[in-house]
């Protein structure tokens, strides 16, 4: 298990290099001159000259991705053009915002999605099933903006239970959460109701009756830990979109997350905070994956090590 | 057949699938016992219903299906009157089942020890630990080398052989009084299944288990046995003890079946087989199951269903050929069994 985990970290430099690679390549992809951008647009020949040179890029581009990413690694992503602060400092506070609202969201996902698929593979073509897979399709194909507007409509305005917006107080969190969570929980209800049908016809699952084991146990012991293989994949993903994917659910709670914060920065062209942001993001997603690998490699044994 | 130490007596088993197609009739009326320290093969060839024999005795048959009628009685229990509850509490104690694949069968993210501890904590109510230390004696029992280790191997560390020798562990662990054992050695190479099949039948004798063993190789029967049933589309075709059967076999099938056995004392070019298809249960003839594969079937065998009788030589036959009924030249099964395909003759003669 630790060589497993040592080999699966060494296997994440190369991805570390390409993102890295394809955010400091952002800035010369985009049309136009970065120093133009960044200087402004009644700038003076000088000053955009002066620019360019303290943005190095007057030096030959390797040089400059080898500036870029020592940087990066001792916490330094510029500086936001809009008011001059360390691009570190504006994506730090959102940073955990938009994490701390991923994080709840999957969790609402993972436990409404588990139970809903239990349930509905256990009672298979059962009313409840049924019932159970229509509301996850709707799950599914409703817009995340729109669920939001309707829930605030309803528990802020109509009911006056929760607030309609904000961020920091428990109370806040649950619509927002609710909101981005549902279709999470959608896929997930899904996936573990198909993965369960199929583990539950399995020869083990056989043995395990016919030595006597509970049907409860059969299924939560037996069956739900096999079925949770392909669930696992399927809820890394799901963290990963929701922390890029959060954007109009944070503008419908105006929730001060990274997501509004790379909508504002593309707005005003800061384009330091969107590269840092890109990079923050891509940098998790990363670490995601890799976290959604080694539970899976904990959960099925039967990964060999090549 | 003696009813004082019968261990399990099936009576009339009825069991069905309840398709969109209809009533599949897998199993359709079978009887038989098994004597206390005896084993019964059930021979068959594939879609027989040997497997769903077995499961309806541990009353382990999935919808669609379901025990339509009859009679399982064990140990002078109705197992068919018992509760959930009760039966899961027979089942991997009393009766424990061993299953035809072995690389299927057991569980792959739990370990070996787990697996077997699972019968312990079930059904004596062991700790995780008392239990892992009686599975340990198990592996050994069963023959595992390093049992030790084993015991925190995980099914995919471990050959075919070793893992039927681990689901033997599990179905042994709590000392059954009957074992079921479907087809244990067909997935295994064949040099690995007489070692399986030893170590079952010593087992067997040793802890004075009945067991039911099915199988489609009457060879293993041979060795292993004490009395067959021979089924034929979930019905039994003939029973007899082992020397019996053997010696004087009295159902066309099961003619049949022997003389499709490969023989070692002569050479041989070609394995003879019986010709044709057992039918498919949603699409029975109405007579004799056997008639359009049998080659003194008659016009009376095409059209009724003759019943399970008693013969001299102490077997049981449901056959045509050895009723006071039968219209046809007398027939010496055994001699006159060939292996043409024969159409079904009118009453000529
Ligand atoms: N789930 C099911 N639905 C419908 N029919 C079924 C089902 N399971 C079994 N059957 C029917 O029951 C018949 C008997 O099946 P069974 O598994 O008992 O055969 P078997 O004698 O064990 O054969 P094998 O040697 O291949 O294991 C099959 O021919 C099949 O048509
Ligand atoms: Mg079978």
């Amino acid at each position: 298990m630790f060589i497993y985990t040592l080999k699966r970290l060494l296997q994440t430099i190369p991805v570390l290099i390409g993102v890295t690679l394809v955010v400091f390549l952002m800035m010369h992809l985009i049309p136009g001159d970065p120093a133009q951008i960044m200087a402004g647009e009644r700038a003076s020949e000088e000053q955009i000259e002066l620019t360019r040179d303290r943005l190095g890029l007057n030096d030959p581009l390797p040089v400059q991705y080898a500036t870029f990413v020592g940087n990066a690694i001792q916490g330094d992503l510029g500086n936001s053009i809009r008011n001059g602060r360390a691009v570190t400092t504006e994506i730090g506070t959102r940073f955990w915002v938009t994490v701390e609202l991923a994080f709840y969201s999957t969790l609402l996902s993972i436990f409404m999605g588990l139970m809903a698929g239990i349930i509905s593979a256990t009672r298979r073509n059962s009313p409840v099933d049924m019932f159970i897979m229509v509301f996850a399709l709707f799950g599914l194909s409703m817009p995340n903006f729109w669920l939001g507007l309707m829930l605030i409509q309803y528990f802020a305005l109509n009911i006056d239970w929760l607030p309609v917006s904000g961020w920091g107080s428990p109370q806040a969190l649950i619509l927002p959460v609710i909101t981005l969570g549902t279709a999470g929980a959608a896929i997930i209800a899904r996936m573990t109701r198909s993965s369960m049908l199929e583990v539950i016809h399995q020869d083990y699952i056989r043995t395990a009756r016919a030595k006597g084991v509970k049907e409860r146990y059969v299924i939560y012991k037996h069956a739900l830990r096999n079925a949770l293989i392909p669930v696992v994949t399927v809820v890394g993903l799901q963290f990963g979109a929701l922390l890029g994917g959060a954007v109009l659910t944070e503008t419908v709670f105006a929730i001060n997350g990274l997501g509004r914060l790379v909508v504002d920065a593309i707005g005003q062209r800061d384009f330091p905070i969107v590269q840092g942001s890109v990079l923050v993001l891509a940098l998790l997603f990363v670490l995601v994956n890799f976290l959604v690998d080694i539970s899976y490699r904990f959960l099925n044994k039967r990964i060999e090590l090549d | 057949m003696d009813n004082t130490n019968t261990i399990i007596k099936v009576d009339n088993l009825q069991t069905s699938f309840f398709t969109h197609r209809g009533e599949v009739k897998a199993v359709d009326g079978v009887h038989f016992d098994v004597p206390a320290g005896k084993t019964l093969g059930i021979v068959g060839e594939s879609g027989s219903g040997k497997s769903i024999t077995s499961l309806s005795i541990m009353r382990l048959i999935e919808s669609p299906g379901r025990i339509k009628g009859g009679n399982i009685t064990f140990n002078g229990e109705d197992l068919l009157a018992k509760t959930e509850a009760e039966m899961r509490s027979i089942r991997g104690n009393k009766i424990s089942m061993i299953f035809q694949e072995p690389m299927t069968s057991l569980n792959p993210v739990y370990t070996i020890g787990d697996q077997i501890a699972e019968a312990y904590q079930i059904h004596q109510g062991l700790s995780k630990k008392e239990a892992l230390q009686k599975s340990l004696g198990m592996l050994e029992l069963v023959g595992i080398p390093s049992p030790k280790a084993r015991l925190k191997a995980y099914p995919h560390e471990l050959s075919g052989g070793m893992r039927q020798r681990a689901m033997i562990a599990i179905a042994l662990a709590c000392n059954p009084q009957l074992l079921i054992a479907d087809e244990p050695t067909t997935a295994l190479d064949v040099t690995i299944q007489a070692q399986i099949l030893r170590l079952i039948s010593g087992l067997q004798k040793e802890l004075g288990m009945s067991m039911l063993l099915i199988t489609h190789d009457l060879g293993v029967v041979a060795e292993t046995c004490d009395y067959v049933a021979v089924m034929y589309a979930g019905k039994i075709v003939e029973y007899a003890d082992v020397t019996t059967l053997f010696k004087q076999p009295k159902h066309p099938y099961t003619v049949g079946l022997l003389k499709s056995l490969p023989r070692h004392d002569i050479d041989q070019d070609e394995l003879q087989v019986i010709k044709g298809m057992v039918p498919s249960p949603d699409d029975l003839p109405e007579g004799c199951r056997f008639a359009p594969r049998c080659p003194f079937a008659r016009e009376m065998c095409v059209n009724s269903l003759p019943d399970l009788r008693d013969q001299e030589e102490g077997n049981q036959v449901r056959c045509w050929i050895h009723t006071d009924e039968w219209d046809g030249p007398e027939v010496n099964v055994k001699d006159d069994y060939d292996y043409g395909y024969r159409t079904v003759e009118g009453t000529e003669s």
